[in-house]
């Protein structure tokens, strides 16, 4: 990065951050602080609810995952649209009605306390840990590739993060969300068509989807039955509605997004252009990560995607073995570009038999290198078990840096630190919410009436967290299989917390005590199916499954102990001891 | 001792304020129309490039 590249990247990620602490450093109403401005149209509640979901990681990693795997991540996203049907219509009407600051608050008005803090705590945990996550996970790749220090990394955009947050709450959370959403749109598409533009002359965009779907980069759609498949239509539509509902339905970053805003109508409407674009702006960016690897296909590739690493150990004290790798990879791929050449050669002489002997040919030769990629990441592992080998994550920023002009590479690396704060941002805005409704209001009824403490509580909470997150990120040692299993973390409680609201509102003779324990049991279950995937090969299928399971599990089995409760069930529905 | 709210969904057939659709069963009819059309696009776009 040169003098420009910070320019743009300090001017654009520094100036959205002052703008929202200046524009909302009067905000000292609970509801505005705590819910945003009543005037909030359904365009910035939909950027918001975007910008919450869209994590830093998902620009570094879903390149990546089409580089790797081709569009067919896509399909984790198919449920999405039909849940935010449902949130539109059941869960969103009900919070504005009940006037309710926290998804949780309904549940102590529809049961009792300690479902509320059941439901409360579960979000604490989950949502707390992956904050410091939300820092470290695109830091840790920012940091390696382009070699700045993790440290002050995480401190500053922390720091800069929870500035804004604590200063003008959800209002500031919702401003700086569009601008940085803005900033996002703008770096992906600058890198889309700058990337089409260093293809080979003549190939153009419809010669490279043609190469990635012979190499099978473009299969978006798999309609296979076989669970053990991770992603597919199947697992998309059942496993992600679940999923999908859950989040956006329950947990508190997603509702504090949408149960503000000017009316009812502004935040449905906001709900409905996510559902609308969710889907198209996912396979884009998946899309993305193909045509990186085609264009990959005409350069020289690297056998590993984060260079600092392998370089580490090819200075090493056994070299020889990573330099004869390289050498082996290079090779091959020189031999795989020969291939490309004669399926195109074939390809435009329209003869099918020899099109289709010259692609078996391309894709002998391309599992040929990834054959060597996978040498080369048992090398590494060899050499260190505890080396990073996922080097997918790599490939998108690698190519930003080595590839594209000064300028566009700090506007893409602002895509990413954008990504990062406006996710980061409304993570800490519903954990300081929730904490000061859920936890301390609860505790100190008395205190509710003084508006102005709960919104310097509601600040100190929200800068505890942030706090927490930058001490979480710099000390907690995360290893490479950490970040990923603290996103399974996700499916493994949303299934029973949604269980647990779907009670709510559907089963209306079902109490408090019976959800509660019908709860603890959901989620004992999925803690079994979890840790035994392993030991039983029945069990070993896609996560997204979890979300199905723990929320059937958590309806069914809140039924059958409200059966075996006659009793306390009367009592219990009558009352509300929130 | 309050009630627990009563919980209904919000009339589907009331309007949404837009030109078209005019109610927001309509709405949400177009949300899943377009999905099942992206679903398709996809199938298509997977096969032609195949």
């Amino acid at each position: 990065m040169n003098a420009f590249d910070w320019v743009v990247l300090l001017g654009t990620m520094v100036g959205i951050a002052a703008y929202g602490a200046w524009h909302t450093r009067h905000t000292d109403h609970l509801d505005t602080y705590l819910k945003g401005s009543k005037t909030t149209g359904w365009f910035t509640i939909g950027l918001s609810v975007m910008a919450t979901q869209a994590s830093a990681i998902t620009f570094l990693s879903i390149p990546g995952q089409g580089f790797e795997s081709g569009v067919g991540f896509v399909q984790n996203y198919f449920g999405l649209p039909l849940a935010l049907i449902i949130v539109c219509a059941v869960f969103l009407p009900l919070y504005r009605k009940l006037g309710v600051y926290t998804s949780y608050e309904f549940l102590g008005r529809r049961f009792d306390g300690k479902t509320r803090l059941l439901g409360a705590g579960l979000f604490l945990i989950q949502r707390g840990l992956a904050a410091g996550v939300t820092i470290y996970a695109p830091a840790i790749i920012l940091c390696t590739v382009l070699g700045w220090r993790l440290d002050l990394t995480i401190i500053g955009t922390g720091l800069l993060v929870i500035v804004y947050t604590v200063t003008g709450g959800s209002v500031a959370v919702s401003l700086t969300q569009k601008w940085q959403v803005a900033v996002i749109f703008a770096g992906m598409v600058t890198a889309f068509f700058v990337l089409v533009s260093k293809f080979p002359a003549g190939l153009g965009f419809t010669g490279a989807a043609h190469l990635a779907g012979a190499l099978g980069k473009l299969e978006a759609v798999d309609w296979s039955l076989d669970p053990a498949r991770r992603y597919t239509v199947w697992s998309g539509v059942f496993g992600g509605l679940f999923l999908s509902l859950s989040y956006f339905g329950t947990d508190q970053s997603q509702v504090q997004r949408y149960i503000g805003g000017a009316s009812l109508r502004e935040s449905r409407l906001g709900l409905v252009f996510n559902a609308l674009l969710k889907i198209p702006m996912q396979f884009c960016i998946l899309l993305l990560g193909a045509l990186v690897f085609v264009f990959y296909q005409f350069q020289p590739a690297p056998v590993f995607h984060n260079r600092v690493e392998w370089q580490r150990h090819a200075a090493g004290a056994h070299g020889a073995t990573f330099r004869a790798l390289e050498a082996k990879h290079a090779t091959l791929h020189q031999a795989k570009q020969a291939k490309i050449a004669e399926w195109q050669a074939a390809r435009a002489g329209g003869d099918p038999a020899a099109e289709v002997a010259a692609r078996a040919a391309l894709v002998a030769a391309n599992a040929a290198t990834d054959a060597v990629r996978a040498e080369a990441k048992s090398a590494l592992l060899a050499e260190d078990p505890a080396a990073p080998v996922k080097d997918s994550d790599y490939v998108f920023i690698s190519f930003i840096v080595a590839q594209l002009p000064h300028g566009v590479v700090g506007l893409l690396v602002a895509v990413m630190i954008a990504a990062a704060l406006g996710s980061k941002a409304g993570e800490l805005n519903a954990l300081g919410t929730t904490s000061t409704i859920d936890l301390w209001r609860h505790f100190r009824p008395l205190a509710a009436h003084d508006e102005r403490r709960n919104v310097r509580v509601a600040k100190w909470f929200t800068a505890f967290w942030g706090v927490f997150a930058i001490g979480f990120a710099l000390f907690a040692g995360f290893a490479e299989n950490l970040i990923e299993a603290i996103n399974i973390l996700g499916s493994i409680f949303y299934g029973v917390v949604l269980g647990i609201f779907l009670v709510a509102f559907f089963l209306k003779m079902v109490g408090g005590t019976a959800v509660f324990w019908g709860a603890v049991a959901a989620q004992s279950l999925i803690f079994a199916l979890f840790f035994l995937r392993h030991r039983y090969p029945l069990l070993d299928f896609s996560y997204l499954w979890y979300n199905l399971i723990g929320c059937t599990a958590c309806m069914l089995s809140s039924l059958i102990i409200q059966a075996l409760l006659p009793n306390q069930s009367a009592g219990e529905n009558r009352g509300n001891r929130a | 001792m309050a009630q627990p709210p009563e919980v209904k969904p919000a009339d589907p057939d009331a309007s949404p304020g837009l030109p078209w659709p005019r109610t927001w069963r309509g709405v949400y009819l177009l949300v899943f129309g377009c999905f099942l059309l992206v679903v398709g696009a996809l199938t298509l776009f997977a096969r032609f490039f195949a």
